[in-house]
């Protein structure tokens, strides 16, 4: 009999955790199969962050450093100033990278440091029950946005992979989506480009996912599918914003 | 052997350097800033890797993955930076990361000026950040200890997995000595927790991630059992005079060079003086003061702080013996007659400051 599918060996045993119709775990089996395919099992470390994000140091089956809101681009900086020869990679969530960690995310993009950082933009704080994020869109109702967020007062979604495509120290970035099947073969081969930028030693690569939080939106999985593509696809910049020159 | 003349803070990070630091993260603060300029310009050319970072958060936390990797690293600050570590240090303290930094106190609170004092004693000491920790703290009171206590402590965090702080202010940072480098040769440790990619063995997870209570409690404990080893095997300090005293001075760092003469006076005379100068702040070198509590007449405890170390001495004479307290604050350095006058007043004994 031939083998179709397998579970990939770049995820632990662990059952996810995660609400249903999140998409944190399609994320972390694409990263899970990219590691094993590259052979990397066996010589990457990963960084959490903190929220729901933070769990990932649970799943994917790698050495992983457990970080603090923000700061794990500069773990991950020390870890790979310490070990060139590893693979680093950080795992955060969007109110962890693109709010608290802002300065760690663009400084390490900044230097070019020779790691792979993964964003899952979800437009709210997940884990600590649905509040704003820089990445909230104007008119989204949230914890801390009850009215729905007001740019005179919160000013504006923040799409960090468009910030940071404009650093020299960032050699690949994209934002990628795993929607469709067809989309999650796109968000893997983003994922893969990422992987070999770093071993590649090009610079600061970053894939940003856009995601899901049924949860928090009080929506059916079904439908945060459709308001993630009615609503965030036209916010935020899908697709290959920076490859290697 | 080698003896150079250097500034304090070189003699930091030429200590770490021996000690085979490997790595440096830091961002400039006076009055600490021969310490990163030394490493930005000795360190690679010994092999290891300087970055100076984009702040002291990105730095405590670039310290805290390179530790978690199994390297020997080190940054260095003053009070201010070092405020902005405390989250860090608590994150490192939980996973028992060893790595080395350095407090090169300030004056503060705020943003202070450039003046010597020891202000951050409570932060140092008890905790800084939150949860419930220690910092193992040493105190150097010469320049050659700055690079003794910076090697030694390389050693004891790997030894304990903990965080070791030297704590030390502008004046130790910035006078110059001589300072004598023998072939000491740094001690190896393995790391068998470090990530350093899980080949041929189960992977490591450096975390303190955990929403379980009951495990929870497991960690706390341990680590309290852990905090309790060191303070009964880690209690070190100076004991100048103090076999026959009944009078002892009770100052660290700059404060005890000072104290010490004023001991020197006193004997001069008549007095029957002594002068403790702890040498760990964490833990508290308690131990020294219990056999002194039982025939000293009085402690004078000198600092540049409006009294912090000075808890620790009440708790360790633990009430039997009175307490006296000279101090001066905001990059004044205190006096010698001024320490000398408050001895006679506190104590009442006469004919000295004649």
């Amino acid at each position: 009999m031939k083998t179709l599918f397998e579970r990939t060996q770049g995820l632990t045993d662990i059952p996810f955790h995660y609400c249903p119709g999140c998409t944190h775990g399609i994320i972390h089996r694409i990263i899970g199969e990219v590691l094993e395919e590259l052979h990397l099992l066996e010589n990457t470390v990963g960084v959490t962050g903190v929220g729901c994000a933070g769990f990932a140091e649970q799943y994917i089956n790698v050495d992983f450093q457990g970080s603090a809101h923000g700061r794990a681009p500069a773990v991950a900086t020390g870890i790979k100033r310490a070990h060139p020869e590893l693979v680093v990679f950080t795992y955060q969530g969007d109110g962890d990278m693109v709010s608290i960690g802002l300065a760690e995310a663009v400084h390490a993009a900044a230097r070019g440091e020779k790691i792979t950082a993964f964003l899952v933009n979800n437009a709210n704080y997940g884990m600590t029950g649905g509040q704003m994020a820089p990445t909230t869109l104007i008119g989204q109702k949230t914890a801390t946005s009850p009215y729905g967020r007001q740019s005179e007062q919160s000013g504006f979604p923040l799409d960090l992979p468009v910030l940071i495509s404009n650093l020299p120290g960032a050699a690949y970035v994209a934002t990628v989506t795993v929607d469709t099947p067809q989309n999650v073969f796109k968000a893997k081969r983003a994922v893969r480009q990422a992987f070999k930028t770093q071993m590649d030693g090009l610079g600061f690569s970053l894939v940003q996912f856009l995601s899901t939080c049924p949860t928090n939106w009080g929506l059916t999985p079904v439908e945060s599918i459709q308001w993630m593509q009615d609503n965030m696809f036209p916010v935020f910049r899908i697709g290959e914003l920076k490859q290697p020159q | 052997m080698e003896t150079m003349f250097m500034k304090g803070n070189e003699a930091v990070a030429e200590g770490a350097l021996q000690a085979g630091c490997r790595l440096y993260f830091g961002y400039p603060i006076t009055p600490s800033t021969e310490i990163i300029e030394y490493m930005a310009k000795h360190l690679p050319a010994r092999g290891g890797t300087f970055v100076q970072s984009e702040s002291e958060v990105a730095a405590i936390y670039m310290v805290f993955g390179a530790a978690g990797s199994g390297e020997r690293v080190m940054t260095a600050s003053s009070g201010l930076g070092i405020s902005l570590m405390q989250e860090g240090l608590s994150y490192m303290a939980a996973n028992e990361l060893p790595a080395v930094l350095v407090n090169i106190m300030r004056t503060g609170p705020g943003l202070g000026g450039l003046g010597p004092m020891q202000g951050d004693y409570f932060q140092a000491t008890k905790g800084g950040g939150h949860g419930d920790y220690s910092l193992l703290v040493l105190a150097p009171a010469s320049v050659q200890e700055m690079a003794d206590l910076t090697m030694t402590a390389f050693d004891l965090a790997d030894e304990y997995r903990n965080p070791v702080l030297i704590l030390a202010d502008a004046a130790l940072g910035q006078m110059m000595e001589p300072v004598t480098f023998g072939a000491r040769e740094p001690k190896r440790y393995d790391k068998p927790w470090a990530t350093t990619g899980a080949k041929g063995r189960k992977r490591n997870l450096v975390t303190s991630y955990n929403l379980q209570n009951e495990v929870g409690e497991q960690k706390s404990i341990y680590l309290e059992e852990k905090y309790r080893f060191i303070q009964e095997r880690l209690q070190w300090a100076e004991t100048y005079q103090t076999e026959d005293a009944e009078y002892v001075l009770v100052a660290y760092g700059t404060s005890a060079r000072i104290a010490k003469g004023v001991v020197n006076a006193l004997r001069e005379n008549g007095v029957k003086a002594g002068l403790v100068r702890p040498i760990t702040l964490w833990p508290f070198p308690s131990k020294v003061f219990t056999p002194l509590n039982e025939r000293v007449k009085g402690y004078l405890v000198v600092e540049m702080s409006a009294g912090q170390m000075i808890e620790d001495v009440r708790l360790s004479t633990e009430g039997k013996v009175p307490v006296a307290f000279y101090r001066r604050q905001g990059g004044i350095v205190p006096q010698h007659d001024e320490i000398l006058e408050e001895f006679a007043h506190a104590f009442s004994v006469g004919g000295i400051l004649a």
